[in-house]
């Protein structure tokens, strides 16, 4: 298709935090500066500046793009804010990838960042205009009806137990405990931890769900010609995909994430991958909460349908196991601002395949890796595949 | 590079940070206010619910029928222009039982929001929607389910009109 290489070439991150004391634009810049200390490039060096955000409604902000963008190093350049909901952290990288890949620009640099604090007192309100204004709002529902109602149809379709499931939410929390940024790193959590924890909406437990967070991650971008006079390591983006699928949610099949399995066979196919479960050695897909890690790996075809819980149970998906699951610790364990949690899994997926992920190493020098991330009102699948 | 770095930018806050008065914040609401059209195809959903009915809509084309109705299939890309009166009957395809609402209050007595597929529209084609008159723990998947609607005279025309879904004996 005549499209040219595109390379990880830095990144850089804020600690993931309940509430950060940094301002939006703050945290932004912090790790947008680190992203680009990492590679040793200034943002003269930054042709174009692509910038990733969750709804507006957490900061009362309108334009939310335009109001961080002194933060993002976006003045006097091309700019532009991409919202796909909780999907934005995985797609933001997909847009600074077409603006390399298409020979528009040669570096840019790509930075989500979220700040849900600020809502009061808590972010859930805000997440009540996500649904129907006419058909559902006036049910007064909750975000977490959405996923308790799907979590509860994927159990019950496969007859996945509440304890199999708890088994993500340790291994992630665990896995975070080695990571500098999380919120929620805990190296003794266990299963019984998680299901004793409070009932917020069953199946829905507290220890289910990952925090709501500040924070900010930021990547640069560059293509080949460049990637290789910067850096030894370059990681390529080899493949991404991203699918939408209906916004009637009451009106699909909640135990299968169709819209994942779109996003994932459009990457494939660009990555010329033929059998995902040999050729992907590292998957960080989207763990807002434990049951959709399994609900992402099975849209991934990483696992059957009903059967991604073995891979926690016969240690495939830790750290040392064929195929480690969220070796970051995930958004169960390092935290949940939305759109930089899910550039967070890029960033992770960068440092684990140079080698540079310290004690959160996977062993064996991966050499591919899959981030996904999902998000609207349930229905987008993004997916990016790294490789060395 | 994560192992190569010591110190990671970012300053977590405490509550009693708030409460003690150790930070400056500014506080506002916003008060922002809407008034919705409906428009064609949930304006006759409406206009039904007001008459104790639950409308579809199906699709001449693929032969789906969907709630709530749309004026395009979303399959075909073909526009609907038949809405068909369905049953206000329907099967539980998921629930939960919530003891927190909308704005993180905690409640004893739990909600249950349910999918509840609407008989008469095709296969797991359904609605969300509350469950009353039951008993939390005896709550299933697959339970058959019937509207419980307001007073013909209470009736505004809009989704509240249904009460709550109650089981089928």
């Amino acid at each position: 298709m005549g499209m040219r290489k595109v390379a990880v070439i830095g990144a850089g991150m804020t600690k993931f935090v309940r509430r950060a004391k940094e301002t939006a634009k703050e945290l932004t810049w912090q790790a947008t500066r680190m992203a680009l200390d990492s590679c040793a490039l200034t943002m003269d060096d930054i042709e174009a500046v692509c910038l990733g955000t969750a709804p507006d409604a957490f900061d009362g902000i309108h334009m939310n793009g335009e109001y961080l963008s002194d933060g993002a190093g976006a003045w006097r350049k091309p700019y532009m804010r991409s919202y796909v909901g909780g999907g934005t952290g995985v797609f933001v990288p997909i847009q600074g990838w077409y603006h390399v890949a298409s020979g528009l620009f040669d570096v840019v640099l790509v930075v989500a960042e979220e700040k849900m604090s600020s809502y009061y007192p808590h972010a859930q309100a805000a997440f009540l205009t996500i649904f129907d204004h006419t058909t559902e709002r006036p049910l007064k529902p909750n975000l977490l009806w959405i996923f308790a109602l799907e979590m509860n149809r994927y159990m019950n379709t496969y007859g996945i137990s509440k304890q199999d499931i708890a088994r993500v939410s340790v291994l992630h929390k665990r896995n975070a405990a080695n990571h500098p940024c999380a919120l929620l790193g805990e190296p003794e959590i266990t299963v019984e931890d998680v299901l004793n924890s409070e009932v917020l909406a069953y199946p829905v437990q507290r220890y289910d769900v990952s925090p709501v967070s500040d924070g900010a991650v930021a990547i640069v971008l560059a293509a080949e010609h460049v990637a290789k006079r910067i850096t030894d390591k370059p990681v390529w983006i080899e493949g991404v995909g991203w699918n939408l699928d209906t916004a009637y949610w009451t009106n699909r099949d909640l135990a299968y994430p169709r819209y994942v399995e779109g996003a994932a066979r459009m990457a494939y196919e660009m990555a010329g991958i033929k059998e995902p479960r040999k050729e992907i050695n590292i998957v960080e897909p989207y763990d807002p909460f434990d049951y959709k890690a399994l609900h992402h790996l099975e849209g991934l075809q990483l696992a059957e349908r009903g059967k991604a819980v073995q891979l926690y149970i016969d240690g495939t998906a830790s750290r040392d196991g064929d195929l480690p699951v969220c070796p970051s610790g995930g958004l169960l364990g390092v935290g949940n601002p939305i759109a930089a949690a899910g550039l967070m899994k890029i960033a992770e997926l960068f440092w684990q395949l140079r080698g540079e992920a310290g004690a959160r190493q996977v062993p064996g020098n991966p050499r591919r890796g899959l981030a996904q991330a999902w998000g609207d009102l349930m229905q987008v699948g993004t997916v990016v595949i790294m490789g060395r | 590079m994560s192992a190569n770095y010591q110190e990671f930018p970012g300053t977590p806050l405490s509550e009693n940070d708030f409460t003690d008065g150790t930070i400056l914040y500014n506080h506002d609401a916003l008060h922002a206010r809407f008034a919705w059209d409906t428009g064609i195809a949930v304006g006759s959903y409406l206009a039904a619910l007001k008459e104790g009915i639950l409308l579809g809509a199906k699709c001449s084309k693929c032969r789906k029928v969907v709630i709530p109705p749309r004026i395009v299939c979303e399959w075909c890309f073909r526009p609907i222009e038949k809405y068909v009166p369905l049953q206000d009957t329907g099967t539980v395809n998921t629930y939960s039982l919530c003891y927190v609402t909308w704005d993180v209050q905690r409640i004893k007595i739990p909600e249950i929001p349910a999918v509840i597929e609407i008989d008469g529209a095709s296969p797991l084609h359904g609605i969300m929607h509350k469950l009353g008159e039951i008993d939390p723990a005896r709550v299933e998947i697959g339970m058959r389910v019937k509207a419980v609607w307001k007073p013909a005279e209470d009736r505004q025309g809009a989704i509240t009109d249904i009460l709550y879904f109650k089981p089928m004996e």
